[in-house]
């Protein structure tokens, strides 16, 4: 079966976020107030799979071996269809 | 005695690199196509700086993961030295030949400039030919180079720190910082103490017209500790 999967990949709790600052500063210069800013990078990712764990499970995998650096990320993996 | 450049899509460094082992060292060198895997035995690989793969994902994610990088860690693991600079370094990093990891510049931009490092550890195959303290000049130019411990996994103990950002005198401080290193630190060992990651350029102070010399004796360095194993 085909599965859309849906991968999230952010920093860590604590670990410096120089762009999410940078951006910060860009906003409050634009005038916008905000009190906390953090990015992520989402994947969209498209699979063939035997069911909907096999399709999680393959996504985890994609993490931990490829799509994350475990030392400052964290991810989630979200089936959606 | 004879080395290896590996040279991935994007490398940059890969013939200034061979250039200061072959003509200065007066050392065997061979620059590697990735595709082309390693043919022989080396008594060294350097992974030279560039934008392996665009940086895509990560600096040095992509070139961690090709089957030319089972060879150096199979090469690793026999004991043969591995030198990781600026990319390479990161590709190091990646692949977890040494602890922690490289990430974006506490300023997210790109820097490119002489600093100072000191010489944390003398003891090593990679920096024999200096003294332990030892503040040379040296530099560099990346945007992805804050080094970060891997907590999870214990983080960095002294003795795997090789290089430390300083002043000129030798002073291990924030304001001499650039990329905001976890302690300051640019140059950690892995492996059996025969992986060094790095994160400055030491075949850009290698030559008398560039301006600094000091980078030469990392490769001298490796000289000497292949010969005296010999």
């Amino acid at each position: 079966m085909r599965f859309n999967i849906r991968i999230t990949v952010s920093l860590k709790e604590g670990m410096l976020d120089p762009e999410a600052r940078a951006i910060q500063g860009a906003l409050k210069n634009l005038g916008f107030e905000t009190t906390a800013l953090s990015t992520s990078r989402l994947f969209h990712i498209s699979l063939e799979a035997l069911d909907r764990e096999q399709a999680e499970t393959l996504g985890l995998q994609m993490c931990e071996r490829l799509l994350a650096n475990p030392i400052i990320h964290r991810y989630s993996v979200e089936v959606l269809q | 005695m004879r080395f290896a450049v590996v040279q991935f899509g994007g490398s940059n460094c890969d013939r200034d690199v061979a250039h200061v082992i072959a003509d200065i060292c007066g050392v065997d060198c061979d620059l590697v196509w990735y595709k082309d895997r390693l043919q022989r035995k080396y008594d060294a690989i350097v992974l030279p700086g560039g934008f392996s793969y665009g940086d895509y994902l990560r600096a040095g994610a992509i070139a961690a993961r090709t089957p030319v990088m089972d060879e150096v860690v199979r090469h690793a693991q026999e004991g043969g030295l591995v030198l990781g600079i600026c990319n390479g370094a990161q590709i190091c990093a990646e692949r977890g030949l040494v602890p922690g990891t490289f990430t974006m510049n506490a300023y997210p931009k790109f820097i490119c400039r002489w600093v100072y490092i000191r010489i944390e550890n003398a003891m090593t195959p990679f920096t024999n030919r200096f003294k332990n303290g030892e503040v040379i000049r040296i530099p560099i130019a990346h945007r992805e180079g804050r080094y970060v411990p891997d907590q999870a996994a214990g983080g960095v103990s002294d003795n795997q720190v090789v290089f430390r950002f300083c002043s000129r005198d030798g002073a291990v401080i924030d304001e001499y910082n650039p990329n905001g290193s976890f302690q300051n630190i640019t140059g950690v060992l892995g492996g059996h103490r025969n992986v060094l990651a790095m994160m400055p350029h030491p075949e850009r102070a290698s030559d008398e017209v560039l301006g600094s010399v000091d980078g030469r004796r990392i490769f001298s360095s490796m000289v000497q500790a292949i010969g005296e194993r010999a």
